[in-house]
């Protein structure tokens, strides 16, 4: 097999090659390195890649097959995300705050992953501490969509979406705030799955806005998310937050088509501002759905019009403490000043980019003296009318099926000078956080030759039903076996 | 002659206490610092490391609702936590832990002595949060540093915030030291006030006798009774000044010096805080369920107050035992398993050998009652002895050392050093004999008339005894002798 071949595995593939001792997991990794240092100078997709530590990697997996002890995700390389704490391997989370930090510890959901075999390839690039949708927020340049060099490939997991859909990870870890995972997987063409909030430990999770921060997985499949969702899910005693509820085997529930399956439709999410070529790809996708048995039902939750507004006053809110930590004080950037809040201020002037002071200063408006009823109090009462929304639509649907982005991948540069059409990006995919639901996007079709997202929204907990029907929806379309072409590259082999 | 107007102060204290819990506030490092190298009780959690995140201690949860129930405090069935957001070096997230509008207790209050005077202040309310790390500037090869030592960061402290109340110096000291009696008893909070794991912030402000309160000014940081008193007293006077001299008082926070005695105007750069209070968001609501409550409530010991006065009512010490002896929930248990455990011996007479010998050799020993080798019944059985007239005082005395160096029992030393007090009559006939016959002109200047030479005969029988016979029967048989012949 060439490169290529093995560069556009699933994990299913894989652990089946990997099992049946047909490619051992190191030359796998050395296939997608290899991968990675020819392509990855075009897509930026990550910030630090750690060979030595992915080879060490494998050939523990190896064993692990030798052994027996191998579990469905042994040996298959991977990314993280640069938000994810790794012990002894950088984590910067796109910011020059933390270019050099190097953290004591790995994130409970890196640390089950390597406990079940995972090789990690490298760190993925990001928008600067999760904030932007296009991933063009990062300290490290931006990141390049495969389906278009010159356009986004959404974010914040920019990096991590594009890792997988230019081959050069079988999945990556991303986190989703606002839709950071499901807003690149729909614009690069990948799965981007989004569990409940709380199903995955946010712990070692560098918190942009802790309320509504989710870990999950990017894939090139339904099965593999399943797959990857069913190691790092559970209860972790480390992180409140996180869920006391058994984590059952999410690709067993895969199987099955729709018939009987109440699907709906929120009508809200067509609004204006939705490119007809993304509004055409998501009628075929409902008629698909249709043909597989699925009731397709329109309904409303007439409080989406404020989610992103209502996002916009928690998640910096929330992202004004998180982020007051990096004062210079004790890790990171430490510009040196006059006395201590001379050094927080130089540190922190130097340290953070446009958007992340942007959102700072925000989120220290809505909630100084006098302004915090206004603002973050009428926020999170409107944060609990977006939810009553999901509860009653669940009362009449299994599941709710929308478009992931009004919009497929944008030109780098088209929106960095208005943050609020920025922010348009993520409309569809703000309420499902705000509601704490799972949700999938899948690839749902092309318009003008660059990826659609489906999502696919669940009640809370219920993954392996919305697992389920966008399996079944894959199955039926196909639309993930298509590949970028070699040729949108910038020539590579002169 | 003008009189001088008279401005009543109107008091309100924000006492800060750290609980004596094993582990941090939010995560498993060792709350105890002292003594330990600077930032080696810390993790991921307490430094606030990108990523790190809060798990509530229980066990610090239960000390503060145990407070606050035992300050008649109401507790919410449903708390939270909130960030409060300032920017300090010592401050390892840039925010604080802390609690803001729903407290675990609201409401309250404290009753207090205060001179021959029971009093109660009422206390607003009782929440929980963690302490900061220490900041230390020194200099370092010559060059001006700041130090940060972050084992202090994360330790559990609740904060007990009092309604403000027309009291004096003197009764806001008296409050604070019983305020900090009954975290002792109910073992909450260590009551070592000079390492800071109790300290008070102080708000005071005058207004003529029915009047409206004027400006409030805050003392930071008190931490022992007399700074609490001399610090109000100060300040008292300071804006009394003012007042008097047509000045205003300007509403600001003050710092207490301890050598000069005074409080200090602190950097008015510092303006107004505003904390930007908001849930915290990771960790979910505290729900507290009503059996647990009830288990709490259940085990309240008896407050010191209530101490003090059964010991002075039902007990029938003296005010000044009773005192002592309630003042520590250890040594006031102690007292009373040996009362439960004598057989003759009254309170009373236990309370005279707890609060004179026993309390005397705890102390040259450096020892308390839980940590030396005596226990309650052994010195239930000493007092019993003495009751009982089998030994006297002076072998009680000795009989006590002798078991605080080995924790040998009272009766077991008085039979090996032969201590126990001679009352046979014929035994005594003896040693009265031999003294009058040792002693002729003692003998004779008493039958002169010179009868109080007595004593010193008697002196001689029980030097001749070794303190071993009993001093009445001694008496009663020299005065026989001496007049029958």
């Amino acid at each position: 097999m060439t490169d290529t071949d093995l560069a556009y595995l699933t994990v299913r593939d894989a652990g089946r090659l990997l099992r049946s001792r047909e490619v051992s997991s190191v030359e796998l990794t050395q296939a997608a390195l290899r991968r990675i240092d020819e392509v990855d100078q075009y897509f930026s997709a990550f910030i630090t890649v750690t060979a030595d530590v992915a080879l060490m990697l494998a050939e523990a997996a190896d064993r692990m097959m030798r052994q027996g002890t191998d579990t469905a995700l042994t040996g298959v390389p991977m990314a993280a995300k640069d938000i994810l704490s790794t012990r002894g391997i950088t984590t910067t989370c796109g910011s020059r705050v933390l270019e050099h930090y190097v953290p004591q510890y790995s994130a409970t959901a890196t640390r089950r992953l390597e406990e079940a075999g995972a090789v990690l390839l490298g760190k993925t690039n990001m928008d600067e501490f999760a904030m932007g949708s296009s991933n063009e927020n990062s300290a490290f340049g931006p990141v390049r969509n495969p389906w278009d060099p010159e356009r986004v490939p959404g974010g914040s997991s920019g990096g991590s979406a594009v890792a997988v859909a230019a081959g050069e990870a079988v999945y990556a870890l991303g986190t989703d705030t606002g839709g950071s995972i499901r807003q690149p997987a729909a614009l690069s063409g990948v799965v981007g799955f989004k569990p409940t909030y709380g199903r995955v430990s946010r712990y070692g999770l560098v918190a942009f806005a802790s309320s509504l921060d989710q870990i999950g997985p990017l894939t090139r499949t339904v099965w593999d998310s399943a797959a990857v969702l069913e190691v790092m899910a559970g209860l972790d005693p480390l992180d409140s937050t996180s869920l006391d509820a058994p984590v059952p085997s999410y690709t067993s529930a895969l199987g099955g088509d729709l018939r009987g399956r109440r699907l709906g439709v929120p009508r809200e999410y067509f609004s204006e501002g939705m490119e007809q070529g993304v509004e055409q790809a998501i009628r075929t996708a409902l008629a698909a759905l249709g043909d597989l048995g699925a009731e397709i039902q329109e309904i409303s939750l007439p409080h989406t019009q404020y989610a992103l507004s209502t996002y916009y006053v928690i998640s910096p809110a929330e992202a004004m403490a998180n982020l007051a930590r990096y004062d210079g004080v004790r890790y990171g950037l430490s510009v040196e000043g006059e006395d201590a809040w001379d050094l927080f201020g130089r540190t922190r002037e130097s340290g953070f980019g446009p958007e992340v002071k942007r959102r700072i200063l925000l989120g220290t408006y809505v909630l100084s003296a006098g302004y915090y009823d206004a603002y973050y109090r009428k926020a999170l009462q409107v944060r609990t009318l977006v939810r009553q929304d999901f509860e009653r639509a669940f009362e009449g649907v299994d599941l709710i099926v929308a478009p992931t982005s009004p919009t497929t991948a944008f030109r780098l540069g088209e929106r960095t000078d208005n943050p609020l059409h920025m922010y348009l990006s993520d409309v569809y995919t703000v309420p499902i956080n705000m509601a704490g639901l799972p949700a999938i996007s899948v690839p749902a079709g092309f318009s003008e030759g660059l990826p659609v997202g489906l999502q696919f929204i669940g009640p809370a907990l219920q993954e392996s039903a919305i697992l389920q029907a966008a399996h079944a929806f894959e199955q039926a379309t196909q639309h993930h076996c298509r590949r970028p072409s070699r040729e949108a590259l910038p020539s590579s082999s002169t | 002659v003008t009189t001088e107007i008279t401005y009543e102060p109107v008091v309100g204290l924000e006492v800060h206490a750290q609980l004596r819990t094993r582990s941090k506030m939010f995560c498993g490092c060792p709350a105890d610092y002292s003594g330990a190298p600077p930032n080696t009780h810390c993790c991921p959690v307490c430094l606030g490391m990108p990523g790190s995140l809060p798990v509530i201690n229980s066990r610090a949860l239960e000390f503060g609702l145990i407070t606050a129930l035992a300050l008649h405090s109401r507790i919410a069935p449903e708390s939270k936590f909130d960030r409060k957001n300032y920017s300090y070096p010592d401050i390892p997230k840039g925010y604080q832990i802390s609690q803001y509008d729903e407290p675990i207790g609201t409401g309250g209050w404290l009753e207090y002595e205060s001179g021959d005077r029971t009093l109660r202040w009422d206390i607003r309310r009782v929440h929980l949060e963690e302490d900061t790390g220490k900041s230390l500037h020194t200099s370092v090869d010559g060059r001006e540093v700041s130090l940060v030592d972050y084992n202090r960061a994360g330790v559990p402290l609740m904060e007990i915030v009092t309604e403000p109340a027309a009291r004096t110096p003197a009764e806001a000291r008296d409050f604070f030291e019983a305020l900090r009696r009954v975290l002792m008893y109910l073992g909450v909070n260590d009551g070592n006030l000079q390492e800071g794991s109790m300290r008070a912030d102080i708000n005071v402000s005058l207004r003529l006798p029915g009047g409206e309160p004027g400006t409030k000014v805050e003392i930071k940081n008190l931490n022992s009774f007399r700074a609490v008193q001399r610090a109000l007293e100060y300040e008292i006077e300071r804006q009394s000044g003012l007042l008097r001299s047509g000045q205003r008082v300007e509403q600001e926070t003050r710092g207490w010096s301890e050598t000069v005695e005074i409080t200090v105007g602190q950097r008015s750069k510092e303006y107004a805080h505003d904390y930007r209070y908001f849930p915290e968001p990771d960790l979910p609501p505290l729900r507290i369920a009503d059996h647990e409550l009830d288990r709490l409530r259940r085990s309240i010991p008896e407050l010191p107050l209530a101490r003090l006065e059964r010991f002075r009512s039902q007990l029938d010490l003296t005010p000044l035992h009773a005192e002592v002896l309630s003042r520590d929930r250890n040594l006031a248990d102690f007292f009373e398993g040996a009362v439960t455990a004598a057989a003759a011996a009254s309170a009373r007479s236990i309370a005279n050998w707890m609060t004179g010998d026993v309390l005397r050799l705890l102390g040259e020993r450096d020892e308390t009652v839980d940590t030396g080798r005596v226990t309650p019944p052994q010195i239930a059985e000493l007092v019993d002895l003495v009751e009982r007239g089998e030994i006297s005082t002076p072998a009680a005395k000795q009989t006590l050392e002798h078991m605080f160096d080995s924790g040998e029992a009272a009766a077991s030393i008085v039979d090996r050093l032969g201590l126990r007090q001679v009352t046979d009559v014929d035994a005594v006939e003896s040693l009265v004999l031999e003294v009058i016959a040792a002693n002729p002109t003692l003998v004779d200047t008493y039958r002169a008339g010179k009868t109080n030479v007595i004593k010193r005969l008697m002196g001689e029988a029980m030097k001749a005894s070794r303190g071993t016979a009993n001093p009445e029967t001694v008496m009663r048989v020299l005065e026989e002798r001496l007049s029958s012949t």
